[in-house]
């Protein structure tokens, strides 16, 4: 067979297997959403409040905590994988929890990777409209914690667009999740550790087929998100 | 019926404002300026572009602590509640109208059957009725200036302060925002206003307090303002205008 050949027929495979509903498939899909909305969720506990509250208060070391927070924006996810490694391993902090090779360690390394992006996020998004609304606000005497709250209702869509990029790096992400998964086949196996395995063990049919849902979840997230956009202004200005 | 009640008249009138000094960075905003407002006197806070009077205004207010100098609301040195603010460009929520309206009220413990009647004799008095379920930043310019009088109006509230609330209008929301306002004031709120449409002021104005350069250059009773201004700055100014 040649390698054009090859390359043709795992498409064709590949396709077989999402139209098929391959068992195999659609539990590895389903767990990698299952754990990248879990953390997701916990992240956004997280990172909004967070995020607004840095853009409400004023405090000393505030411009320092905003740096910081922009940079862990750019955590890489191995670093993050092995952090929470060595606290959930056996003679880690909290290793006598047994977390270590459960999806309830890849949604903790997941939750720690994009809960920094979100409140980063989320801090700019709510303080530009705090510059807007603050004056008004205080008006109306509207309390810090108040005044946080009604900018995050205020600015809901823009912040569902930013859930939306939160879970699209969850789910995309590869090295935290192999860190601390381990990539054990029907436990905590899901679609980017399986595509690196699949690949480098040649099954390339597997491998492309979780790589086109990936791609389509990637591809509908943005524009999910676009259309947020779009129709809030249209709807709400 | 409520509708010939006057609104209910809190305690913190007059304000007094004593030596107000206030500098950003470099630049001295406002230089020593005496002023007071008493109860029921229109006061109208003109003068050129950078003499500062949203600065003032923002004082008063209690938005803006002055950098030296004095303010009280009848003596008292915290911002009394029974005060409202509309501002050049309305800060509406992303609700509904009569969401927008009810936030307000909710944040000076009004709520329930109070707050419905209050939104309701609000909302109909600047003609917005048939939009309170729309959602308030789809107004156009006009309605949403109409909705900020609106949220004022139905905090009843003792004060009544508005920077240049029609500086971004046509002259019919014009009219429509200087009738509003002087429905307000027939219910007992005290208006402190500035604005550059000298002609608003003439038609409004009990008094007028003439800024210059951050310093207050005469506080005269509006006929004699108009007629023969004391300082040779207000003359200068209304002398510009007319031209």
């Amino acid at each position: 067979m040649t390698a054009t050949g090859s390359f043709a027929d795992s498409f064709t495979l590949a396709y077989s297997l999402i139209a098929g509903f391959d068992p195999k498939l659609v539990e590895i899909v389903t767990l990698s959403l299952k754990v990248s909305l879990a953390s997701t969720v916990a992240a956004a506990c997280i990172g909004l409040p967070m995020g607004a509250g840095i853009a409400v208060v004023r405090f000393p070391g505030r411009g320092a905590v905003i740096a910081v927070l922009n940079a862990l924006m750019g955590l890489p996810p191995v670093v993050v994988g092995l952090l929470v490694y060595l606290l959930l391993s056996r003679a880690g902090p909290l290793g006598t929890f047994g977390l270590l090779f459960t999806p309830k360690a890849m949604v903790i390394a997941q939750t720690i990777l994009i809960a920094p992006i979100l409140a980063a996020l989320s801090r700019q998004i709510i303080e530009d409209a705090w510059s807007e609304y603050r004056e008004q606000l205080t008006s109306l005497r509207a309390g810090p914690l108040d005044a946080a709250m009604t900018l995050l209702w205020d600015t809901r869509f823009s912040l569902a667009t930013v859930l939306l990029a939160g879970f699209g790096r969850a789910v995309a992400e590869v090295g935290a999740v192999m860190i601390v998964g381990g990539n054990i086949d029907g436990v905590t196996r899901v679609m980017t550790t399986t595509i690196a395995l699949e690949t480098s063990k040649g099954d390339l049919p597997l491998a492309l087929g979780l790589g086109l849902v990936l791609l389509a979840i990637v591809l509908i997230l943005n524009m999910a998100a676009q259309w947020t956009r779009v129709w809030a202004h249209a709807r709400f200005g | 019926m409520r509708d010939s009640v006057e609104f209910a008249i809190a305690t913190g009138l007059p304000i007094v404002g004593r030596r107000i000094t206030c500098i950003r960075g470099n630049t001295t905003i406002l230089d020593n300026v005496d002023v007071t407002i008493e109860q029921g006197v229109t006061t109208f806070i003109l003068g050129p572009n950078g003499a500062g009077k949203s600065t003032l205004l923002r004082v008063l207010h209690g938005l803006l602590a002055p950098t030296r100098g004095t303010i009280a609301w009848n003596v008292s040195n915290v911002r009394p509640p029974g005060q409202a603010m509309v501002f050049q460009r309305p800060v509406l929520l992303r609700r509904s109208a009569e969401r927008n309206v009810r936030y307000a009220l909710a944040r000076a413990g009004v709520r329930g059957g109070d707050a419905d009647r209050r939104i309701f004799h609000a909302l109909s008095h600047v003609g917005l009725v048939k939009a309170a379920t729309r959602p308030a930043r789809a107004l156009s310019g006009g309605e949403q200036q109409r909705l900020a009088l609106a949220r004022a109006w139905a905090l009843e509230p003792e004060v009544l302060f508005l920077d240049e609330p029609t500086a971004s209008l046509d002259p019919a929301a014009t009219r429509a925002v200087e009738e509003i306002v002087r429905d307000i004031r027939g219910r007992g709120t005290t208006i402190v206003m500035t604005t550059h449409n000298l002609a608003q002021a003439k038609r409004l104005a009990d008094e007028v307090v003439f800024l210059h350069e951050g310093r207050l250059a005469e506080h005269t009773p509006a006929a004699e303002f108009f007629r023969a201004p004391r300082s040779k700055e207000a003359a200068v100014y209304l002398e510009g205008e007319r031209l």
